[in-house]
């Protein structure tokens, strides 16, 4: 009788790399919802171009290292990384925008150093980075959101945006439709109250919050964000820690409303990247802190860098900059930040000798 | 309701407890053969007692503990042992130990066993008696690791809490469930007994996760007036972990490293307590256990008594085994069981579950995808380690990181591994990153000792080549000393070294067999000839082309040669003395024939050595070597003349006894002498030695002198080397009279000095007299002109190099020049009035 030998446990559970990624493509459908209704339908056009450009190079770089394709292909992490990077990029980005950013976050980011699990950086923010440091005009260039259309007017359905990123001919530019976000307005804002601005500035008096359009974005992301939580695709520390944090320090500096305020809280909250980046960019597993007590400082520290780079960076929104700096420090954090193992009195270093 | 704590991390994997648990607990029908391995346990293995071909009867001891941590092995029912030697046991590695192979006979005789007398309580006895029984009832830990229970009841710390383990946490395994849904009051008892060996603990805790609330309530009834508690806790894998369920239960961790014990904890499991209780009450020893048999490979799924040692076929082949559908045959549970390769190997003390697995249950495990670091394994992790940072470092091997990661406060129980996404086996990165570590820890102790080893010797080798080094220079530094003192007392102490070679000699003669000293002096006498001969060889040489001095030191090197040939024919002569009859007539021929021998050689070598040195003068052009050619010849022939003097002179019955006699009693005597001489020289203190020399010198000088006397009346060839040997002696002697006053150190060195500088002047004096007596009166003056001169001379240069030392003899050395020139003066008047 042949009998197998494997190793203890014999029992797994259902859950594999796969279906977390699932999970995670999952819970973006709120937030790509609500940027398809306030911005059109480019951030749709964007996930189809940088998925597609994803797997190709996922595929490309697997043939080279001679990998079976199919079984690295299937763990839907190439597919992760662009759908995320098609959320961060503009609506209407030129379509080579989104293919460098893309072929850059997977060849570059992720399998230069090694492939999935070995990125010390996260690739679709690194990817997000180069984009706009390389192209600043086209990755500032936000279309306006739905309530600021004029009566009559109505944004470019999904093939004139299509035309519009492959920058076919007679199909106008998307400078047609752009305007400036909330953290933008917030940031050329000089002598008005906050009070003023809110309701001067369509962007503001047109919104619930803080900002038409975004605030719902945001809004979908978090949403997306419970639903991971709620299936333990990853722990609460690190967007709680981060969202805590920027709250925080808007709230010190929200300096009672005054022209020179930064902005709410809420504001904060619910603009430009903040829960996309707080759910779906830090906890990231690979490139953040390991331990809980790690994913708090981390988080805490990403809030922190996001505020002050909003406030007095060059910048309009900070995100993945707040993000890259911390994926430095990961490690770092993690050799101080071990959990206190079952008998032990304290926790140790990583760096510890022998006790 | 007592409070409990939860459980950190843990699993909820699907239970799979309700197939085992519809039937009751069966009991197999006699398998054909028992494999019963010698350890079953933690620790030795137990002692064999029983041999191949013995009847056993049920219940008879057949190996008993070897040690402190040990416990016996018993026959599980009556028959034969037919075989013992190594066969595979239960093992995740497949290993194989030794075992008792016994065939049943079945006739289930038991042997006479009694438990307590139950007319008394057990706590009548004491619990040492109680502790006793269950060591030889052969008890270890049913739960799983096999610990022996006498040992882990025998604590070294007062315990204020026993737990009774009836968590039974993996999915699948129910033979404690129905252990305690159907022998509950022989659980309790068997926990009562356990409390008092313990010294009755504060608090006896009976743990049941709340998936169990048929065994609660069975137990329910029996500890109601007992100070035992029954406390359930929400079900989760691994609560039944010892660690774990201490936790839970008392919010209290154990220490790492440490015991429950430590903290004043003892865990035991229900099937133990239910042993203990047989093994106390009955007399019964541990001779079977509950065993699930479990798993869609098999028709049957149910819980058995099962007797140590049957093979697991005997238990698939009850339960409607089927083979295709079996994935893979566990034993233990699907969280920390291992796969048997072999289903043929026994089940033991601590086989709760036999879990065949079909292919639906445990399907061939994916291939493992990298890491993604999601962290699930160390939210499930229950001693709160980093599972993924643990495998990033097993991977890299990074031994130090994973010690700091508390790697070994890994209980391996498979959590980690249930979660991850990636289907990586982490528990079996830890276990060979464990394994490793250990390995290299074992390694690290052996290259320390073998380097600690290594430096002792090196210190050792260093201390004795130091002590070496110091004996070396205490012996250079006597030898210096003794050179020194040799060179004072001239020959003597060379004497006294000959003697001491003698006795040395003697000594390794009484050894040696009379043939092998024969033999050695024989090679001496050769070596000795040998060496005259090459001696004589080069005062020929030297003869002909070296200078007078050269010739003179030659002559002396040839005497020394033939005074030490002469030794050695002595020594022999000796050895032919006290030898066997047999060998004396043969050494005596030798020793009659060897005069006559070597007067016969000598001779033959003058001749041929005038034949060369003829040759030579024939060939040579120079006239001044011509010359010197010349007079060597005139002495070679003078030699040749001699020699065959003294051989005519050697009488004719040189072989007879009186000659013969006369040289070995001769011999004798001088080696008696020179051996009491030494002895002498041994015992008497340096100065006294010192003294002594100079006295022989003294002595030697005498001699010397008269010889010279001699050698110039008969106006002999070696007047010149004579007076070379005199000249020696003389030195010797001075520097032997020094260093006797170096040796007794005295405070008038002065007084010394001059003592001796008065001895040798004295000494020249004599010898001065003795020369000059056997000179003409011409010649005599002559010679005195001509040694005054020389001693001026030298006089001169002393005091020159007093003067410039700025000696304090400048001023006696002045005088003493002076006073030469003035003998010299008159000398010369004296010399000028003979030849007027």
């Amino acid at each position: 009788m042949a009998l197998l030998k494997i190793t203890s446990p014999h029992a797994h559970t259902a859950q594999s790399t796969a279906s977390v990624m699932r999970l995670v493509l999952l819970a973006t459908i709120p937030g790509l919802i609500a940027l398809t209704l306030f911005f059109g339908w480019g951030s749709v056009i964007n996930i189809l171009l940088a998925g597609s450009v994803a797997v190709l190079c996922e595929a490309a770089v697997m043939r080279l290292r001679k990998r079976p394709v199919m079984f690295y292909l299937s763990d839907n992490s190439a597919l992760v990384t662009a759908v995320l990077l098609g959320l961060a990029l503009p609506p209407l980005a030129p379509w080579w925008v989104v293919v460098v950013g893309t072929s850059f976050a997977i060849l570059i980011a992720k399998h230069l150093y090694g492939g999935l699990g070995y990125n010390p950086f996260n690739p679709a923010m690194v990817g997000y980075v180069v984009l706009l440091i390389s192209f600043p005009v086209q990755m500032t260039a936000w279309p306006a959101p739905l309530p600021l259309y004029a009566e009559g007017v109505s944004p470019p359905g999904f093939l004139a945006s299509l035309q519009i990123v492959l920058g076919l001919p007679g199909a106008g530019t998307v400078d047609a439709f752009t305007a400036a976000t909330p953290l933008d307005t917030l940031r050329q804002n000089s002598g008005l109250l906050i009070a003023q601005l809110y309701e001067q500035d369509p962007l503001f008096s047109l919104a619930r919050w803080a900002g038409a359009g975004w605030e719902w974005v945001n809004l979908g992301f978090l949403l997306g964000g419970c639903f991971l939580l709620y299936r333990r695709v990853f722990t609460w520390h690190g967007p709680v820690a981060m969202l805590a944090s920027l709250s925080l320090c808007a709230a010190l500096f929200y300096d009672g409303g005054s022209s020179a305020s930064h902005g709410s809280p809420l504001m904060h909250l619910l603009s430009g990247g903040t829960m996309l980046g707080a759910f779906f960019i830090l906890t990231d597993p690979v490139s953040s802190a390991t331990s809980n007590r790690g994913r708090l400082i981390f988080g805490a520290l990403i809030g922190v860098l996001i505020f002050i780079i909003r406030s007095w960076g060059s910048y309009p929104d900070a995100v993945a900059f707040a993000v890259l700096l911390m994926n430095f420090a990961a490690p770092l954090i993690d050799n101080y930040t071990l959990p206190r193992t079952y008998g032990h009195k304290k926790s140790r270093r990583a760096t510890e000798k022998k006790e | 309701m007592r409070k409990v704590w939860d459980l950190i991390g843990g699993v909820h994997p699907p239970e799979n407890k309700h197939q085992s648990v519809q039937l009751p607990i069966d009991v197999l029908p006699l398998p054909e053969k028992l494999v019963i391995p010698l350890n079953q346990h933690i620790g030795a293995p137990a002692k064999l007692l029983v041999a191949t071909g013995d009847r056993v009867l049920k219940g008879q001891e057949l190996a008993e503990p070897s040690g402190l941590v040990s416990v016996g092995v018993h026959a599980p029912t009556s028959g034969t042992i037919s075989d013992i030697s190594e066969y595979p046991i239960p093992h995740p590695s497949g290993m194989a130990a030794r075992c008792v192979t016994l065939i049943p006979d079945g006739k289930e005789q038991w042997i006479d066993h009694v438990g307590i007398d139950t007319t008394y309580a057990f706590q009548d006895y004491s619990p040492a008696k109680l502790l006793e029984m269950i060591r030889h009832a052969g008890i270890a830990g049913l739960g799983g690791a096999g610990f022996p229970s006498a040992v882990k009841l025998t604590p070294r710390k007062t315990i204020t809490t026993l737990i009774i383990n009836g968590s039974e946490c993996e999915p699948y395994i129910t033979a404690d469930d129905m252990l305690m849904r159907e022998r509950a009051e022989a659980i309790v008892e068997g926990i009562q007994i356990l409390s008092y060996i313990l010294g009755g603990p504060e608090e006896v805790l009976i743990g049941i996760e709340d998936n169990k609330p048929e065994a609660r309530a069975a137990l329910e009834p029996f500890v109601r007036d007992t100070h035992i508690q029954l406390v359930s806790f929400p079900t989760r894998y691994p609560s039944g972990g010892e660690k774990q369920l201490i936790q839970i239960l008392t919010g209290r961790e154990v220490p790492s490293g440490g015991l429950p014990a430590d903290i004043g904890i003892v865990c035991q499991n229900v099937g133990t307590a239910f042993a203990v209780q047989k093994a106390i009450y009955l007399g019964e020893p541990l001779i079977s256990r509950i065993t699930t048999v479990t798993g869609r490979a098999c028709s049957t799924n149910r819980n058995y008594e099962v007797l140590i040692g049957t093979p697991i076929t005997h238990l698939l082949a009850h339960n409607g085994f089927d083979e295709n559908n079996c994935s893979r045959l566990i034993m233990g549970g699907p969280m920390m069981g291992f796969t048997l390769t072999d289903p043929d190997i026994p089940v033991i003390k601590t086989t709760n579950c036999i879990l065949a697995a079909s292919w639906e249950e445990a399907p061939t495990p994916p291939p493992a995808q990298p890491c993604i670091r999601c962290g699930m394994c160390a939210e499930a992790c229950p001693t709160s380690l980093l599972p993924q940072q643990l495998f990033w470092y097993a991977q890299s091997h990074n031994h130090e990181r994973l010690e700091a990661h508390n790697l070994f406060d890994c209980i391996e129980c498979g959590a980690c591994s249930y979660v991850c996404p990636s289907n990586i086996p982490l528990v079996q990165y830890y276990r060979a990153s464990k394994g490793e570590i250990r390995k290299q820890a074992q390694e690290k102790i052996k290259s320390d000792r073998a380097r600690a080893r290594f430096e002792f010797q090196k210190a050792r080798k260093e201390q004795e080549e130091m002590a070496r080094t110091a004996k070396r220079e205490a012996r250079k530094q006597a030898a210096e000393q003794a050179k020194a003192m040799t060179a004072g007392r001239g020959d003597k102490p060379q004497e006294s070294e000959d003697i001491v070679k003698t006795a040395m000699a003697r000594a390794a003669e009484h050894q040696a067999s009379p043939a092998e000293q024969q033999a050695r002096l024989e090679r001496s006498i050769a070596r000795a000839e040998s060496h005259l001969h090459s001696v004589e060889k080069r005062l020929e040489t030297i003869r002909k082309e070296g200078t007078e001095q050269q010739q003179e030191q030659a002559l002396a090197a040839v005497e020394d040669a033939r005074r030490r040939l002469e030794d050695a024919r002595s020594k022999r002569a000796q050895l032919d003395n006290t030898a066997g009859a047999s060998d004396t007539d043969k050494v005596m021929e030798r020793l009659q024939a060897s005069p006559k021998d070597t007067l016969e050689k000598k001779i033959a070598s003058c001749k041929e050595r005038i034949a060369v040195t003829r040759q030579k003068i024939a060939d040579s052009d120079d006239e001044t070597l011509k010359a010197a050619l010349t007079s060597g010849l005139e002495k070679q022939q003078a030699k040749l003349a001699d020699a065959q003097q003294a051989l005519a002179a050697l009488p004719d019955n040189a072989s007879g006894t009186p000659v013969t006699q006369q040289t070995t009693d001769a011999a004798a005597n001088a080696i008696a002498r020179a051996q009491a001489r030494a002895a002498a020289t041994r015992d008497l203190p340096a100065e006294e030695q010192l003294r002594q020399s100079v006295v022989a010198l003294e002595g030697r000088i005498e001699k010397a002198k008269a010889k010279l006397d001699e050698a110039r009346a008969s106006e002999s060839e070696h007047v010149n080397a004579l007076q070379a040997g005199l000249e020696k002696l003389q030195n010797k002697l001075l520097d032997a009279q020094q260093q006797l006053n170096t040796v007794t150190a005295q405070p008038s060195t002065a007084d010394d000095d001059s003592a001796d500088a008065a001895s040798s002047a004295i000494a020249r004096a004599q010898a001065r007299v003795a020369e000059l007596a056997s000179m003409s009166e011409e010649d005599k003056l002559r010679e005195t002109v001509t040694s005054l001169k020389s001693r001026l001379e030298k006089a001169r240069i002393k005091l020159r190099e007093a003067e410039a030392e700025r000696s304090e003899h400048v001023d006696s050395l002045r005088t003493a020049v002076e006073k030469l020139q003035v003998r010299l003066t008159e000398a010369e008047q004296q010399l000028a009035e003979y030849h007027p």
